[in-house]
């Protein structure tokens, strides 16, 4: 087992250095830094002054060192201009330049300073990973019950009008996308044109104090289109193991239809969906954008859509490696529950 | 439990139909269907695949799924007829009084739940007892089923038991609530022989110990005679004639019966001066069955306008114990006539050596566990295998399931590369040439016949396409029309119409395709084939028909027939030399006939004496073995038999743990890797005997 998670974790951090370098890469791309410049400086700069904006802010070196030096790995660069100011990575707010350490990247647990929110990038993106999180958590806490509840329903008697009726209703929600339904269960349940104004079509408040009213409608929304998908694969699973020959053992012994799918198909029948479900968190990680901007709750997903739209390179960086670290670590969680699910599965 | 004052039958089934509803038809699968099986007594249903005899089964406990119902007729166990009962009362009586054993164990057992509890768990739904009680009953039922290590069984995972085990398991499953009657489907054919033997010298042994009564479903005809007491031979989903073993086999009374046979390769069938007589025909589809009798259209006493004038019922056959025939004729036909001997074959002159084998070795490396890795380990799939085939020769291969057969067919053929030794066709090396370096020529002259036709055709290509995909392959023909032509020439070689080349796989039988399977082997002049079990996935009725025209082509091109199988009948038949394996070693090798007969390697002996004989005129030596074989991951020292060999105790010291068997030539090629002392080897006697007619 130790092993295993050894290198698990060594792939780990492989996949994020490659794909931190892809990303730094991206954004260090000429036109996305001559964006930067003139977002960050005026719109009216000419080339060389935007030459001498990057050349001043340490943009306009080659690419290794430049990602070296966000990894900590080479000391970092400083500047010095004619009137004796001194620039460099490490030297930001508060910090003199003489007292500034000489390398500041991950490995010092530096993850830079965002352009667009001039935050730390780690404060940022613990603030943000937080509210999603939460999001996520009670997401989660709906769907997969929902989502299991109905597909072991579903295919326990394949083709039976519960089995239609249940899959009809998953095909329905995964079939609509978010921006549709949230729209449509604002309507309903939040605006005059029903009437029922039972919750509040923003969950902006919910960022600071979740309750009932505020985060009930991006948690259903969210839940809805996720659980379709989880339903079916679970129903598919269901619906084979219930045709399994052990299934006919387990009848043929005299249990009960109750005993069988309890006892016998369920723990079989999860195996599969275990694995969608693990999948289903980094897609719920990024792709909580939508119902995110439509509710206006300031999560990751709309930290991850500011920062690309603005080339903020160290926050996207950061954003990544997260990205990396969820796909992960799910996978890997996965992989452990599998064994545990699966008896014939033993781990060296 | 059997209330032993009661002598009415346990199980009677009266005029049985049961039909499965499509969309489209009805159709009919088991019709008119009667049977009585009293106290203690083991019946034996016997058919093809596809008559009926596992529907009745499952009628029997009443699962017959959404699509099928009981049309007529009734099934009474103990006098309550089961068809009229509601689910609460047929889940009482299912896993106590009546219950089943699988085909498949692996399959029928549940993946992911120990073996203690999905034992413990029949008595505890139907006694109501403790678990701890169900426990010791567990423990109990486990050794009874000669299970080793009770309490280590219990906790282990189906997947952690071998083959037999598991079935072992699926028994004593069946036996935990000390049923009245059991059902058995076909509870031995995906076991190697000697594991069935084993399996079926204690089904024989609880059925005694504990009286119940037996359904046997089975298609092997040796296997009914040695565990029933009374047989009824199905076909097309009816009853056709029953009656004790007795009976049955020395007076039938039905053509079916005795086509079928005559059709199966008895101890004195010969290829050549006694060859067996296939069915004619198909077996017909359920909707399409003929007026009258189902079997007329393949009956050689068939009388028209008589015997498809109406429906046939039983018929008593006057002067035995409750036999029965559902043959219009059967008081005409004389039963006694000798078979019109087919025309004799010369035997095929063997001529020169085409392939030889000389020390050749396979090993493996395996890691112990495939999705996390792990240490690696040697699987030594062949060792030291050496032999020579000659031309227009039938050399059979021997072996269970694990003893390097299979793998040493991949090295022939190409898809393995050998580890050590030399393979020689035509004196040229082959061993380390991986198929895709091999010439078009090596691959057209060294070709294989898969054991199972229903995989091995594409679902979506015509069979005259795949046909000619091959001789493509293979450069045979220079045009298109010609290729075309040899198609067809192809398709009049293995007995197929010529419209069949339009047709799709799914629309032939088995046995027509591993004719397809045939004529793909044989595209491109072959010289030697090797035939993987070719026969043991199709029908009895259909093996000796295939078996036939394999033999034929072989006669006519000359080819070198690698025969791999498991069953020593039909080895027996058609076979000139034999060479038996285990884990890896060739312990015997010799002609046919030396290999039959004493001396034999005690493993040869061992497989002799556990195929199972459908003649009631054969007494067999019973040797059971015990155990399973070794891991090739970790074989024993010294011989690899030792573990197992009953005459190991005959052999001086501990040369057997120690010293692998030299090869020792016993005279006239017939050699054997063994240490027994000469003496002792000329004191074997014969393993079957053939009672004086």
């Amino acid at each position: 087992m130790v092993p295993f998670l050894i290198r698990r974790v060594g792939l780990m951090l492989l996949t994020a250095l490659c794909l931190t370098f892809i990303v730094f890469w991206l954004t260090n791309l000429p036109p996305n830094l001559e964006k930067l410049a003139k977002t960050q400086g005026t719109v009216r700069m000419t080339d060389a002054q935007t030459a001498s904006w990057l050349e001043t802010r340490g943009y306009a070196r080659p690419l290794p060192v430049k990602y070296a030096e966000w990894l900590g790995l080479i000391p970092a660069w400083t500047y010095e201009d004619s009137y004796g100011n001194a620039a460099g990575r490490c030297i930001g707010d508060g910090i003199a330049p003489e007292d500034a350490p000489r390398r500041c990247g991950v490995l010092q647990g530096d993850w830079g300073q965002s352009s667009v929110f001039r935050e730390p990038v780690s404060e940022i993106i613990g603030k943000r990973l937080w509210l999603t999180g939460k999001l996520m958590f009670w997401v989660l806490l709906v769907m997969v019950p929902s989502a299991l509840l109905i597909g072991v329903l579903a295919g326990m008697r394949e083709g039976s009008r519960l089995d239609r009726t249940l899959s009809t209703f998953s095909i329905a929600t995964t079939a609509t996308p978010e921006y549709v339904s949230g729209v449509i269960l604002i309507a309903v349940f939040a605006s005059s044109a029903v009437g029922l104004k039972w919750f509040n079509g923003t969950a902006t408040g919910a960022m600071e104090d979740a309750t009932f009213a505020n985060f009930t409608l991006p948690v259903a929304t969210i839940a809805l289109f996720g659980m379709g998908y989880v339903a079916r694969m679970t129903r598919a699973a269901m619906a084979e193991v219930m045709t399994a020959q052990y299934i006919r053992t387990a009848r043929l012994k005299g249990l009960s239809f109750g005993a069988i799918v309890w006892k016998h198909a369920l723990r079989n029948a999860l195996i599969a969906p275990f694995t969608v479900i693990m999948l289903q968190i980094p897609w719920l990680l990024n792709g909580v954008v939508i119902v995110e901007t439509l509710f206006n709750y300031k999560g990751f997903g709309w930290t991850l859509v500011q920062a690309a739209s603005n080339n903020d390179v160290s926050l996207l960086l950061g954003c990544s490696v997260v990205a990396v670290v969820v796909v992960l670590l799910t996978q890997l969680i996965s992989d452990v529950g599998y064994v545990l699910l699966n008896p014939r599965i033993r781990i060296a | 439990m059997i209330d032993r004052n009661d002598d009415g039958p346990i199980l009677e089934i009266e005029n049985l139909s049961i039909s499965f509803f499509t969309r489209r038809r009805e159709i009919p699968a088991v019709m008119d269907f009667s049977a009585v099986i009293r106290p203690g007594e083991a019946l034996g249903l016997v058919g093809e695949s596809g008559c009926g005899k596992s529907t009745v089964a499952l009628g029997i406990m009443q699962d017959l799924g959404v699509n099928g119902r009981v049309t007529g007729g009734a099934i009474r166990f103990k006098g309550r007829d089961l068809t009229a009962m509601d689910e609460a009362g047929l889940r009482r009586i299912r896993g106590s009084e009546i219950a089943m054993i699988y085909q498949e164990p692996m399959a029928s057992l549940n993946p992911a739940m120990t073996v203690g509890r999905q034992l413990m768990e029949v008595p505890m739904i139907h006694e109501g007892i403790s678990r701890r009680a169900a426990r010791a009953r567990a423990l109990d039922v486990i050794g009874d089923v000669r299970l080793p290590d009770p309490g280590r069984i219990l906790d282990a995972y189906p997947h952690q038991l071998s083959g037999g085990q598991q079935q072992r398991i699926v028994i004593a499953m069946a036996l935990m609530s000390k049923p009245a009657l059991l059902i058995l489907d076909e509870p031995t054919t995906a076991l190697d022989v000697t594991v069935e033997a084993a399996v079926v010298d204690l089904v024989r042994g609880l059925g005694e110990k504990y009286g119940t009564s037996m359904l046997f479903i089975s298609h092997n005809l040796g296997l009914v005679m040695e565990v029933c007491d009374r047989l009824c031979v199905m076909y097309s989903g009816e009853a056709v004639e029953r009656g004790s073993i007795g009976d049955v086999f020395d007076e039938m009374r039905h053509p079916y019966t005795q086509a079928l046979f005559r059709s199966i390769p008895l101890p004195g069938a010969d290829k050549n001066t006694r060859p067996l007589k296939a069915i004619p025909g198909n077996f017909p589809l359920p909707h399409e069955r003929p007026p009258g009798c189902n079997f007329g259209p393949r009956c050689d006493y068939f009388r028209p306008r008589r015997c498809d004038a109406g429906d046939i019922p039983m018929m008593t056959v006057p002067g035995n114990d409750r036999h029965g025939s559902r043959c219009l004729r059967f008081g005409e036909i004389d039963w006694n006539a000798p078979l019109p001997r087919a025309e004799t074959q010369a035997s095929a002159e063997i001529g020169a050596p085409v392939l030889q084998v000389e020390a050749l070795k396979k090993y493996y490396e395996v890691a112990a566990n495939a999705l996390f890795g792990g240490h690696r380990r040697v699987v030594k799939a062949n060792e030291t295998l050496s032999f020579t085939a000659h031309e227009g020769e039938t050399l059979a291969i021997v072996g269970e399931s694990g003893c390097g057969k299979s793998t040493f067919a991949k090295v022939l053929m190409g898809l393995e590369t050998a580890t050590g030794g030399s393979i020689l066709l035509d004196g040229a090396a082959i061993e380390r040439l991986p198929i895709e370096k091999r010439g078009t020529d090596l691959v057209s002259s060294v070709q294989m016949v898969f054991q199972n036709p229903f995989d091995t055709l594409n679902p979506s290509m015509s069979i005259g396409r795949q046909i000619s995909r091959a001789l493509e392959v293979f450069r045979v023909g220079k045009t298109e029309a010609g290729r075309r032509a040899r198609m067809l020439e192809l398709l009049d070689l293995v007995k197929l119409p010529r419209e069949f080349a339009t047709r799709m796989p799914r629309q032939l039988s088995g046995g027509q395709k591993q004719r397809v399977g045939i004529a793909r082997a044989f595209a491109g002049g072959a010289r030697i084939v090797v035939a993987d079990e070719p026969v043991s996935a199709l029908d009895v009725s259909v093996q000796a028909a295939v078996t036939d025209l394999l033999m034929e082509i072989q006669r006519q091109n000359r080819t070198t027939l690698l025969f791999i199988s498991h069953d020593l009948s039909i080895v027996r038949y058609l076979s000139d030399r034999v060479l038996v394996m285990y884990l890896g070693h060739v312990v015997e090798i010799g002609t046919t006939d030396q290999v039959f007969a004493p001396p034999y390697h005690p493993y040869t002996e061992a497989l002799l004496s556990a195929v199972p004989i459908a003649d009631t005129n054969v007494t067999k030596r019973h040797i059971v073995l015990e155990g399973d074989v070794p891991s090739a991951m970790n074989p024993p020292p010294g011989c690899p038999f030792q573990t197992r060999c009953r005459w190991k105790p005959q052999v001086p010291g501990d040369l057997c743990e120690t010293e692998l068997p030299p090869m020792r030539e016993l005279g006239g090629g017939h050699q054997v890797k063994c240490h027994l002392a000469e003496d002792m080897l000329a004191q074997m006697e014969p393993v079957i005997t053939l009672a004086a007619e």
